[in-house]
């Protein structure tokens, strides 16, 4: 039900991602140089009296607020876009603040993507232009400003730190905001040179860390409060596509607090006065379910067929001619990688307010053109009528970023029946508990995968075969017209063949994926997550094969100079192996971004693994924001390894078995290695950060494992086999 | 009703006995500051500090504490909490910070106890908080820090 009604949402606005592309393009374009910069309604409110623009709001108090039209779930989106205003304006950090935009996709839109969203690691990436633009407009008009107010030559004043000045006259920009409202909007704008970056490359204080440390009040969506407010939790299908058969709802109902039990066809919410009420009461229904279309098989069933599959032809993703050179040495392995939750901190969570003809939701979204469209449409109303309040993120890890909203429709079905019954309106906060979320689907999809790889006399690679198997995320849903070429999801097979960084000869890529009734999403780093575990721990045996140096081996195959770059960084800032332990390397491009990482382990007396130390080269770009750079490489590599030790989501007989933090167990401080970052300093236009630390380390670390115990882990996570 | 010191005032929870001071600190009394992660005691984001020392509140009745002192990260104001948030600030620990109320409460009581951990003292302390963002190396170095502030 909820892809028909994005694939009708998505499609009502009468765009493929092309037309997405074309659209923002438009408008971005309109919006820096021609005259959109002007105030209007459609843009965050700026108060009467600021110059305010869809990305800038200079007020008369003097403070500039940002608007940040990305979700910041952690990763710094907040902070690195106030730096690129704040840099071009040359304010002062200390008067930036920052403000969430609303959902309008014509002033927003991702110009990677071509919806209002954030994913891809594209956050900086497709900002880096506008965002520069419209610090450097701002500051254009208010130089205008200052000139016409003192009568001087708009040549002669500078603004540096927040003070505008001729060399006589001095002002705030606040001093100037109004004046510089009623100056024309400049046709174009000549940014700043490097050599004159105040802010980028150097330093910019994080916009959101003293709120994060007094309780984060007002910040994320579970914390909504407001008057009135009611609470829901739903009881949902044990098995992912059971559908709701009979409720017995009297016990919940007589529960103190409860104030109504919402069916619907898949589940049934109670609504209660309190978030611990409503859990109490969803406790007391008992539900009968209906199995007949769900997935009932479990992970060995899956895992039977996916094994079979890799004795079959796949859809061809790289064809390669088949090596004539004599095969001396030869490589078979088969991979498994598990589903996984993405588990952030902050469980899902959506606040709605809908009275018939007007609907607003709260909540850290990420995708905000989905979650207006669908909300919408579930509601029956024009996505003009649906305001999407976006809070920050209590972490996503792609979580949030739902191509079919279900979770806004969730809401948006509970506040149409709760209209329905009670005619009048009432803020519902809807609440998912953790284990709501760990076994409510939208996982890492499960992969196998198998590889043949061979090397000739002389120690070089002459063939390798590889063969894949997961489901495809976009597959079935409003993405697929535009993630899935010939047959192949782009989100399995990322970062192999011709994706890679590696000039490999002989590599042949092709791809099954089987249709399973698990909902599958991108998973911090998404394919690159199990595909570059194979491709650097199959690297690390060949060139143990070939009886060379693992770095030495890698470079003979690295055409790309900046992946060269980092490894090369990374393997020199490493130094010598301390004594005890074993190493491991692995590097990888993702999301256009290179790191490297090298891994040095030690195996503990019970024979479990502790990575005590990572050494990380990461070339992204202009290193926008160092300290968030290192920040991002330490918690994607945090989270990878934490894939590796000990996550895994299992079914049986369609029902997940894992439920919360103490069987699904992520990383705590104790696994936590020490972590040095090095940055290259590159001009290079910068790529993303959020995710492009994940890949490397699993490989990095079975790799120094395989080094200490002579076995490669090809069958994750590292805890079923005694590891962790 | 259920009488609390909490945060250096006197209050009043009117839910039953048997629910948790999580639910009752959240949705009654409104301070949001004390995260739900979990509801099972697993990853430490509802620390608060009950008679001076840190529980978790999801495992918390407050039908059992009537009349006991609590304090919520919105009212840690003492010395050690102060430098625990400077040093947080300054090392930029947090990032989606959705944890950090509970990161924050549990390292200002290891310091209370522990003035200057080591690494092996702050793993074990911080052993009970979980960061998805896997904020720990800075967690290591703030913690650190913050122990340098209170010395001064």
């Amino acid at each position: 039900m909820l892809n028909r009604i994005i694939s009708q949402a998505v499609s009502a606005r009468g765009t493929t991602r092309r037309g997405f592309l074309k659209m923002s393009a438009g408008a971005a374009g309109g919006l820096i140089l021609g005259g959109a910069l002007l105030p209007t309604a459609a843009t965050a409110q700026g108060g009467p009296d600021s110059l305010a623009t869809p990305f800038v709001h200079i007020r008369p108090d003097n403070t500039v607020v940002v608007i940040v039209k990305h979700l910041d779930k952690g990763q710094g989106t907040a902070t690195g876009l106030a730096t690129l205003i704040a840099d071009e304006l040359d304010a002062d950090a200390a008067q930036v603040t920052t403000q969430f935009a609303p959902a309008n996709t014509g002033l927003y839109a991702n110009t990677l993507l071509g919806v209002q969203g954030t994913g891809g690691s594209t956050a900086m990436p497709n900002s880096w232009q506008q965002y520069r633009e419209a610090g450097a407009t701002a500051r254009a008009m208010l130089v205008a400003a200052a000139a016409k107010t003192w009568g001087v030559d708009p040549a002669s004043i500078t603004i540096s730190n927040g003070e505008i000045t001729d060399g006589a006259n001095k002002a705030t920009l606040g001093d100037m905001a109004v004046a510089a409202a009623k100056q024309s909007v400049p046709d174009s704008v000549t940014l700043k040179s490097p050599d004159q970056w105040v802010y980028i490359g150097k330093s910019f204080p994080r916009v959101d860390v003293a709120r994060k440390t007094q309780g984060a009040t007002g910040m994320f969506g579970m914390d909504v409060a407001m008057e009135g407010l009611m609470y829901a939790v739903s009881l949902r299908s044990p098995r992912f596509g059971g559908a709701l058969a009979g409720l017995d709802d009297a016990e919940a109902r007589a529960m103190p607090g409860v104030i109504d039990v919402i069916r619907l066809p898949d589940r049934a919410a109670v609504i209660a006065e309190s978030t611990w009420q409503a859990i109490q009461a969803r406790d007391a229904l008992s539900a009968e379910w209906d199995f007949s279309q769900a997935e009932n098989r479990g992970t060995e069933e899956l895992r039977a067929e996916y094994t079979a599959l890799l004795d079959e032809d796949g859809i061809v993703f790289e064809n390669a001619a088949v090596s004539q050179v004599e095969e001396v040495k030869v490589i078979e392995a088969d991979y498994f990688f598990p589903y996984l939750a993405h588990t952030p901190m902050e469980p899902i969570d959506v606040t709605v307010l809908f009275d018939g003809a007007e609907a607003t939701f709260w909540t850290g979204s990420q995708i905000q053109t989905l979650d207006q469209n669908i909300g919408a449409q579930v509601l029956g109303i024009d996505p003009g009528s649906v305001k999407i309040e976006t809070l920050w993120g209590g972490g996503s890890f792609g979580r949030r970023a739902i191509y079919d909203s279900h979770y806004v429709a969730e809401a948006a079905m509970i506040a149409q029946a709760w209209l329905q019954t009670h005619g009048q309106a009432r803020p519902i906060k809807l609440v998912w508990t953790r284990e709501d979320d760990v076994r409510g689907g939208y996982y890492r999809p499960m992969h196998m995968h198998r590889v043949r790889a061979s090397l000739d006399v002389d120690g070089n690679i002459t063939s390798w075969e590889q063969r894949v198997v997961g489901q495809g995320i976009a597959i079935g849903t409003a993405f697929e017209q535009f993630m899935v070429s010939g047959g192949v999801d782009a989100s399995s097979v990322e970062g192999l063949g011709q994706h890679s960084a590696y000039t490999i000869p002989g590599w042949s890529v092709d791809v099954h994926h089987p249709r399973v009734g698990v909902p599958v999403l991108w998973w911090r780093s998404v394919g690159h997550t199990h595909t570059a575990y194979v491709v650097e721990t199959i690297m690390d045996e060949l060139a143990e094969a070939a009886e060379a140096d693992p770095v030495e081996f890698r470079l003979r195959y690295l055409t790309d100079p900046r992946a060269r770059g980092v490894l090369e960084l990374a393997a020199e800032k490493a130094g010598k192996i301390p004594d005890g332990l074993t190493r491991g390397i692995a590097v990888h491009k993702s999301f256009g971004s290179y790191v490297a990482e090298i891994a040095d382990v030690r195996i503990r007396q019970d024979g479990t693994v502790k990575v005590e130390h990572v050494t990380c080269a990461v070339d992204c770009g202009v290193p926008i924001n160092p300290s968030n750079i290192e920040a991002q490489i330490e918690g994607g590599l945090g989270y990878g390894l934490s894939a590796i030790l000990r996550e895994e989501i299992t079914m049986t007989e369609g029902e997940v078995n894992q439920s919360n933090f103490y069987d699904y167990t992520p990383l705590r401080i104790t696994d936590m290695p020490q972590v040095d970052v090095h940055i290259v300093q590159s001009t290079e236009a910068p790529t993303g950060i959020g995710e492009p630390g994940t890949p490397p380390i699993g490989p990095a670390v079975a790799n120094a494992v395989r080094r200490a115990t002579g076995k490669t882990v090809r069958d994750l996570p590292f805890s079923n086999h005694g590891l962790a | 009703m259920i009488k609390l010191n909490l945060n250096g005032e006197p209050r009043e929870i009117a839910a039953s006995a048997d629910t948790p001071l999580l639910w009752a600190l959240r949705d009654e009394l409104g301070l949001t500051g004390t995260k739900f992660g979990c509801g099972v005691a697993s990853c430490g984001a509802c620390t608060v500090n009950v008679n001076g020392a840190l529980v978790r509140s999801c495992q918390t009745f407050v039908g059992d504490i009537d009349g006991a002192t609590v304090t919520t990260i919105e009212g840690a104001q003492d010395a050690t909490t102060e430098a625990v948030r400077a040093a947080w600030v300054e090392l930029e620990v947090p990032q989606c910070g959705y944890c950090q109320s509970g990161q924050i409460l549990s390292a200002a009581a290891l310091l209370r106890d522990t003035p200057k951990p080591t690494d092996d003292d702050i793993d074990t302390a911080m052993d009970g908080n979980l960061c998805r963002c896997a904020t720990y190396a800075r967690i290591r170095k703030a913690i650190h820090r913050a122990s340098e502030i209170v010395e001064g």
